[in-house]
């Protein structure tokens, strides 16, 4: 199932649900016709858009909103934060091509600050599902939620068949001694690829899919501390308020530590090209990433990397 | 003034209550008060007139909807509250008391306060959404949203007005309640805005400029909603910033105001047109 068909079919069982677009229809373009009014395109108006949504949920509804993740999570900033934060209304963020998924777009469009800002606003949970099957799992629980949520809209497809969602919990693809990577979104495409060599190099190797960032499953957290020599988290995200800081965060509210390694973004945005080329420019193919950890070459190969088609 | 609820002297008489009431949270903190005397007829005339708003009806998706844009006039609308029943008149001696939610900005714990608002240019993107959703719905609610003159500055109030335009919500109308100030300095010296009334007659609204201290032309202007069909109301309600206080009227300094205990006293005999005050207090400036 896809996004759209998910979203289609949730809002004709449930006429509370409005679709909203600030013009970016990439994943709504049938939505217009099977909806009718209950479509809502604002036009380039992010700002606008947020506070329609406010208004649209104090009269009972669920306004599901899309918008590039950079300008949505940033442009209308505040609007997020003031409209939907403080009242707690659900307001559901759709946030297109964050991370790397902005691949060639440039700095403009890239929201890798996101997660942090995001989480950051009381009463806003936060959401990145590592690809569309994880999406379709992980969206119905969300959009029923009564907060305002963001998530980073994650199409892609990676072949693994997901756990069903739980809100707030992680979701651990496997358990190792010698080093666990925690990951969230986009990324769990190369953590799959990077295990897989950690594995034949003889190593212990765990991976958990993040899921649900805000509220974050602390557990696993302080239970990776506990069992893994080495804990990676691994993130298309600034170093500064994602998942290395929540990580961070949890540690030191349990009064525990850890030896952590984090691979994300140290105060820059990454060189604009398409999807393959940044991941490998950026040392963050599952290849890389083994290496990485490994602190030495390997004669693995890297398997080739769908570039995602252009969609604005 | 044909087929209002109350007549002229009425509606003056509860204006000059709620002015009293502004003048009395002008102390011990102190208030918007210059900002909120602009306001006080506009906010009158549609709680009493105009609008489905009553202390029965707060929970009714049928109600009509007011959202003050303009979050510092706020002195104002609870002084009208208070005069109408929504809102107990002791509760205005808790202002700024940390024991009730009387304070600088609009909040939802006081009940008629439809939406939270401070930060300018917000709430007119949120009137739209509700006007959205009753033309989704098939009602016949009517939505206004108050903004000041200085908030049209915000790239959002326009941005809205677009949007507004683009989906025909006539059953949304907003105010600006035009007193000429900012908060430091006349509009005219800081951000034009003039010519006003072109300017939403070219995003696509109707628009009625109307003197926002005169019942008469309130009435003449609202009873003409909606405008025009398919289009957003805006009614220009041109004011004069301390409207009622000879002594602060139309002075850049006193828009926030903190009057000693004693200048409140002299003040409340100016509203009633028996004293000029000479104010000693010191000016602020909070912005």
């Amino acid at each position: 199932m896809s996004y759209e068909e998910l979203l289609t079919e949730t809002a004709l069982a449930n006429e509370r649900v409005i679709v909203m677009t600030a013009e970016n229809r990439a994943l709504v373009r049938n939505l217009p016709a099977v909806l009718g009014k209950r479509f809502i395109d604002t036009g380039i108006t992010e700002q606008t858009m947020i506070g329609a949504a406010a208004g649209l949920a104090l009269r009972n509804r669920i306004p599901v909103i899309h918008a590039l993740a950079a300008f949505l999570t940033m442009r209308a900033f505040e609007f997020v934060r003031t409209d939907l934060g403080i009242a707690n209304l659900p307001g559901k963020l759709s946030g297109f091509i964050p991370g790397f998924l902005s691949d060639a777009n440039g700095p403009t469009h890239q929201a890798i600050e996101d997660i942090s800002i995001m989480r950051g606003i009381p009463n806003v949970t936060v959401f990145a599902p590592a690809d569309e099957d994880d999406l379709v799992k992980m969206l119905p629980q969300i959009w029923q939620s009564p907060n305002p949520a963001y998530t980073r809209i994650n199409t892609r497809k990676t072949g693994y068949e997901h756990e069903p969602f739980e809100l707030g919990k992680a979701e651990v693809v496997a358990t190792g001694s010698d080093v666990t990577i925690l990951t969230y979104g986009l990324m769990f495409e190369q953590a799959l690829i990077a295990v897989e060599i950690l594995k034949n190099e003889g190593l212990s190797v765990g991976l958990v899919n993040m899921r649900s960032l805000k509220p974050v499953d602390e557990a696993i957290i302080l239970q990776t501390a506990a069992s893994s020599n080495l804990i990676v988290t691994l993130e298309d995200h600034f170093l500064t308020g994602g998942l290395y800081t929540i990580v961070a965060e949890v540690l030191l509210q349990y009064q525990t530590t850890a030896k952590v390694m984090p691979i994300a973004l140290n105060e820059r945005w990454f060189r604009p090209a398409l999807l393959p080329d940044v991941l490998q420019n950026e040392g963050f193919t599952g290849k890389q990433i083994a290496e990485r950890i490994l602190g030495y070459q390997t004669g693995h190969t890297q398997p080739s990397i769908l570039t995602p088609e252009f969609s604005e | 003034m044909e087929n209002t609820k109350h007549s002229e002297q009425e509606l003056k008489a509860i204006a000059l209550n709620a002015r009293e009431h502004i003048v009395r949270m002008s102390t011990a903190g102190g208030c918007f008060t210059g900002a909120s005397l602009s306001a006080v007829d506009l906010i009158v005339y549609l709680y009493s007139e105009f609008l489905n708003i009553t202390p029965s009806n707060l929970k009714d998706p049928n109600r009509d909807y007011l959202f003050l844009s303009k979050g510092h006039d706020v002195p104002a609308l609870y002084g009208t509250f208070a005069e109408l029943g929504l809102l107990e008149k002791e509760r205005l001696q808790n202002h700024l008391s940390l024991n009730d939610h009387i304070y600088w900005h609009p909040n939802t714990h006081i009940p008629g306060v439809e939406f939270h608002s401070g930060s300018l240019g917000h709430l007119p993107s949120v009137a739209i959404g509700v006007a959205m959703d009753i033309k989704i719905s098939g009602g016949e609610n009517k939505v206004i949203c108050i903004m000041g003159d200085g908030e049209l500055n915000e790239g959002s109030c326009w941005e809205a007005v677009l949007v507004a335009n683009a989906y025909k919500l006539d059953n949304l109308i907003f105010v600006i309640d035009r007193n000429h100030f900012q908060a430091n300095m006349r509009t005219e010296d800081l951000i034009p805005l003039e010519p006003l009334t072109q300017k939403f007659e070219s995003f696509g609204a109707a628009v009625q400029r109307i003197n926002g201290h005169s019942y008469t032309e309130l009435h003449q202007a609202f009873t003409a909603y909606p405008f025009q069909k398919g289009k957003l109301n805006v009614v220009i309600a041109d004011t004069v910033r301390g409207k009622g206080l000879p002594s602060i009227e139309e002075r850049a300094d006193r828009w926030f105001c903190n009057f000693s205990a004693d200048e409140v006293d002299q003040l409340l005999l100016e509203l009633h047109g028996e004293h000029t005050t000479s104010l000693t207090s010191e000016t602020l400036i909070v912005r």
